[in-house]
C-alpha cells in the first residue's frame, strides 16, 4: 500500500503502460489508442453529415469504455492513491519556467495558468482550450497520438507511426523553446 | 457486458498515468528541455515491452481469449502523419497532455481540464470538416 501512495518511478511506469499493448490484443483484437474516441464521440455527438463521422461507432464502443476507464483510474489514483502531490521535477526547469512566469509548483499542473478563473484571461485560454484544439486537430490528422502512433506503433515496427513519433517531437521542440516563453508572458 | 474488461483495462491504464506522473504538464516541459530522463524511460520501457510482447504473440501464433488470431492493423503513410503530427507536437507542449492523460487529468481532480477535452473533440472535428482540403 506504501508503494501506491509514492510516485512510480519511470521503469514501473512504463513496462506497465507497454503492457496494455497485449492486453487489449488478447481482450479482443483491440489495437492500443486513445485518440480515436475523440472521433468516436464526434460521430456519437455531433456526425453533421460529415462522411468522416459516417460510420457505425458503436462497434467501436470498447475504446469508449476504455477511455471512460482512464478517467475513473484518474480518480482512484488522484484521490484515494495521493496522485495530487508537487512532482519533483528538475531544478533547472522549474527555475526557467518561474523565470516565464509559472508560480504554483504544488499539483500535476500548474493551477496559476490551468483553472476555472484563468480560462477567462488570454492566457489561459490559449492554453487551456487552443492546445486542447491543437491536440484534437492534430492526432486526428496524423492518424493517433502517443499511444496509437507512438507506443502501438512503435511496437508493431511501423514505420509511419516513428515518422508521426518524430513529428510529435518536433513540434513539442518547436513549441517548447521558440513559442512558449512568449506564450506563458501573456 | 462485453466492455466491462475495456472500463477495467482504462482504469488501470488511468491508474498508472497518474502514478508515474505522465500526466503532469511539468514532466511534458522537462522532457522537451531534455532536462530529465524520466519521460524518455517512460515512452522507451513502454515501447520495449510492446515490442516483445507482440513478437512473443506472433513467434507462438498466440490467440485472444475469443480464440481468433491476433490481427495487427497496418498503419499506411500519409503526410497527414507529418503534418498532423508536428499540430500534435505543437498541442501537446502547450497542454501538456495528450488524449490519455486529458481523461486522466480530469478524474485526478481537475475538472477545468474537461474543457480541454472538448476543445480536442471541437480540433477533431474541425479535422472530419476540412479533411478533404488538406494534404495527406
Amino acid at each position: 500500500m506504501e508503494f501506491l501512495k509514492q510516485p512510480w518511478p519511470w521503469y514501473v511506469g512504463g513496462p506497465l503502460i507497454g503492457l496494455f499493448v497485449p492486453a487489449l490484443l488478447f481482450a479482443g483484437n483491440k489495437a492500443f489508442g486513445v485518440s480515436s474516441s475523440l472521433k468516436h464521440i464526434c460521430a456519437m455527438c455531433v456526425p453533421a453529415d460529415i462522411s468522416f463521422f459516417k460510420y457505425d461507432w458503436k462497434k467501436e464502443s470498447w475504446n469508449l469504455f476504455f477511455v471512460a476507464g482512464i478517467l475513473m483510474g484518474g480518480f482512484i489514483a488522484g484521490q484515494l492513491l495521493n496522485g495530487q502531490h508537487p512532482v519533483d521535477i528538475n531544478s533547472h526547469t522549474a527555475e526557467l519556467l518561474k523565470q516565464n512566469g509559472v508560480k504554483d509548483f504544488g499539483g500535476l499542473v500548474p493551477q496559476d495558468i490551468f483553472s476555472f478563473h484563468q480560462l477567462l484571461t488570454l492566457r489561459g485560454f490559449v492554453f487551456i482550450v487552443t492546445g486542447g484544439f491543437l491536440v484534437g486537430f492534430g492526432t486526428r490528422y496524423a492518424g493517433g497520438c502517443t499511444s496509437g502512433h507512438s507506443i502501438m506503433g512503435l511496437s508493431t515496427l511501423q514505420w509511419p507511426s516513428l515518422v508521426a513519433t518524430c513529428c510529435f517531437m518536433i513540434g513539442g521542440l518547436v513549441m517548447t523553446w521558440l513559442i512558449l516563453p512568449y506564450l506563458l508572458q501573456l | 457486458m462485453k466492455n466491462l474488461k475495456y472500463l477495467i483495462a482504462g482504469a488501470l491504464f488511468g491508474i498508472v498515468l497518474v502514478k508515474s506522473e505522465v500526466i503532469s504538464w511539468f514532466r511534458i516541459q522537462e522532457m522537451f528541455r531534455f532536462q530529465a530522463f524520466h519521460m524518455y524511460g517512460v515512452i522507451g520501457s513502454a515501447v520495449v515491452v510492446g515490442m516483445i510482447s507482440v513478437w512473443l504473440i506472433k513467434r507462438f501464433n498466440l490467440r485472444s481469449v475469443n480464440g481468433e488470431t491476433i490481427v495487427i492493423p497496418k498503419k499506411e503513410f500519409t503526410w497527414g502523419n507529418v503534418y498532423g503530427g508536428l499540430i500534435f507536437g505543437l498541442g501537446w507542449a502547450i497542454t501538456g497532455a495528450c488524449p490519455g492523460p486529458l481523461f486522466a487529468l480530469i478524474g485526478s481532480g481537475l475538472p477545468v481540464i474537461a474543457i480541454t477535452l472538448l476543445s480536442a473533440v471541437a480540433g477533431t472535428w474541425v479535422y472530419g470538416l476540412v479533411r478533404n482540403h488538406l494534404p495527406h
